[in-house]
């Protein structure tokens, strides 16, 4: 029987010359990741393991980025508890303020993580990595712990749906655009505990910004994985970003998928969840008179170069409507010097925007923009669960940044088109 | 194995930002992250809840964040056992690893109701309600996961195979 791309990674990292769907296997991992949330909680279980040694001190990144810079006192000391493991163990990738950003755009981008490899990380978007064609999946933290220590972890090999893309999206439609069409099309638990593959002749049209922001919320399908094949743009990607070795594995022509979709990129609208679930999706044309108060533009799904270039080039000229608060946070240093060197920053400070230093912050309801009850937000984050960006009754309607861009210009949800672009 | 308890009841897709919200995550501490459980969609859980209580919800129960934090939080406020329709996958890893049982049953999870008091043998995987008299047989783990709930979690588990 053949084996889909996931298949093929994990039986390689397990020894195996074959595993199929539902096989519990033990399998190699070639990268351990943590952030300060749930970096703590790891180590204070390592403790307990007798053997105290990471397995490969190149091979664990720590990323205080979700409540870093340190939001409050108990925040400050998860980031000193991960700061002093990281040294204690000489851990090479642990990123500071100053050198850190957010874990999944951070990591790609130093090129800690390449095709064919295994990654787990405590954190469910540890998922986005797929998009470079490595098996990645999220997990907690002793599952991380344990990994970060034994350089393996356990897998149920997952069955996967296959989703086949064709054509081109319009100038306004991004990935987000996709995978929130996906969700809406299969729902939260549409893809529970298997892989989704993206392939076909559309994923060339799909920069790597648009592949990362897919792959990234396969968990909000509640996926395990998400991935694409490798192809020239993941090749160039890679290149440019690491130098490490990495094998590009395709799925059997034979390979069993539980279900095909075929998407056509070029029918997709500018989309929108509402809350409280990312599958609550409607398009822009069908959303109707939604009145905002805020407009956050960052996140490991959306807070890359890509993100940033177009929020800008419709945020160029406009101004942010009055009483609107609008955030844009560059994911990663990187990111945020590329957006001044473009003068993105200097566009977006023109128009009425803050612009802030890499953090997870208000994505999830840590800090730096959080609502009060009543207030909805247009988000290019990921979830918009109860309670997600602030006070139980907050609203967060999450969109891509073509879309929050021209909702902070006209207060209310919009697309592009509105401003005559 | 057993736990016996009253029933606390939700629906579907109960996420990890709803189980422990974000903002009391600046902790770690079981106790603490206990007395925010649920408080999002029900406040009065923590008031409510007893040691030994049975947790049942619906499909896809604790999606969204890999927070580990959830189902410390649940196991800390005292639950005995979750028992749903279905999981989101890095919950149920989270809770097999750290040691809070939990219960896929569909029938179970459809019919019993808040209040309902609930008996459950681990090691049969029956689930009795001794408020209506029915009774329900769980989906048992497979042999591996078994030798981790059996080594009372991933840790004991590792350290049992002398890695």
């Amino acid at each position: 029987m053949g084996m889909t791309m996931t298949q093929k990674i994990l039986a390689a990292h397990a020894g195996l010359p074959s595993v199929e769907a539902g096989q519990l296997i033990e399998a190699n991992l070639d990268l351990v990741l943590a952030n300060d949330i749930t970096g703590p909680v790891a180590i204070h279980e390592v403790e307990k393991l007798k053997k105290k040694t990471v397995f490969d001190k190149d091979k664990v990144a720590l990323v205080p980025d979700h409540f870093a810079p340190n939001k409050d006192i108990k925040s400050a000391e998860h980031c000193k508890c991960v700061r002093e493991y990281a040294k204690e163990h000489d851990i090479t990738n642990y990123f500071e303020v100053g050198q850190m950003g957010i874990e999944h755009a951070l990591l790609p981008e130093k090129g800690l993580i390449v095709a064919g490899e295994t990654c787990i990380g405590a954190d469910s978007h540890t998922c986005t990595y797929g998009a470079l064609g490595a098996f990645s999946t999220g997990v907690g933290s002793t599952d991380m712990g344990c990994g970060m220590i034994t350089g393996q972890a356990w897998f149920k090999v997952p069955s996967a749906i296959k989703f086949v893309l064709t054509g081109k999206p319009s100038k306004w439609v991004s990935g987000k655009d996709v995978i929130l069409h996906i969700i809406g099309m299969i729902g939260v638990d549409g893809a529970l505990y298997k892989s989704m593959e993206f392939t076909g002749d559309g994923v060339a049209n799909l920069s790597m910004d648009d592949r990362f922001s897919i792959a990234n919320m396969a968990i909000e399908a509640g996926a395990k994985n998400g991935i694409f094949p490798v192809d020239e743009k993941t090749i160039a990607y890679m290149e440019e970003h690491s130098t490490k070795k990495y094998t590009a594995y395709e799925a059997d022509e034979d390979a069993v998928y539980d279900e095909v979709y075929t998407i056509d990129l070029g029918k997709l609208e500018p989309t929108v969840a509402f809350p409280h679930l990312p599958e609550n999706t409607k398009t822009v044309r069908e959303s109707g008179q939604v009145d905002i108060d805020q407009v956050v533009i960052g996140s490991c799904t959306n807070g890359r170069i890509e993100d940033l270039r177009t929020a800008a080039e419709i945020l160029k000229g406009r101004k942010v409507a009055e009483g609107i608060r609008a955030i844009v946070i560059p994911a990663t240093q990187a990111i945020y010097m590329q957006a001044i060197e473009e003068g993105l920053v200097q566009t977006f400070i023109q128009a009425g925007t803050i612009v802030s230093t890499p953090t997870c912050g208000p994505c999830l309801g840590g800090y730096m923009g959080i609502l009060a009850a009543g207030e909805r937000a247009v988000s290019t984050t990921n979830r918009n669960f109860v309670g997600r960006m602030g006070h139980v009754e907050s609203e967060v309607y999450l969109a891509s940044p073509a879309v929050a861009a021209a909702s902070a210009v006209t207060g209310k949800i919009s697309e592009p088109s509105e401003l005559g672009l | 194995m057993k736990a016996s308890g009253i029933v606390h009841k939700y629906g579907d897709n109960v996420d990890t930002d709803v189980i422990i919200p974000a903002r009391y995550l600046n902790s770690s501490d079981p106790e603490e992250l206990a007395k925010s459980c649920m408080e999002d969609i029900d406040p009065d859980f923590v008031k409510r809840v007893k040691d030994g209580d049975i947790m049942v919800a619906n499909k896809n129960f604790g999606c969204g964040s890999s927070r580990e934090h959830a189902p410390i939080a649940i196991k800390a406020s005292g639950i005995s056992c979750v028992i749903a329709e279905t999981f989101a996958r890095i919950f149920y890893r989270n809770a097999i690893n750290i040691g809070l049982p939990i219960i896929e049953c569909p029938e179970a999870a459809k019919e019993i109701e808040a209040g309902d008091q609930v008996e459950i043998d681990f090691d049969s995987g029956m689930i009795y309600d001794r408020t209506k008299g029915t009774e329900y047989k769980g989906q048992a783990f497979p042999p591996f996961m078994q030798k981790i709930i059996q080594a009372e979690g991933l840790i004991n588990y590792i350290n049992e195979k002398n890695v």
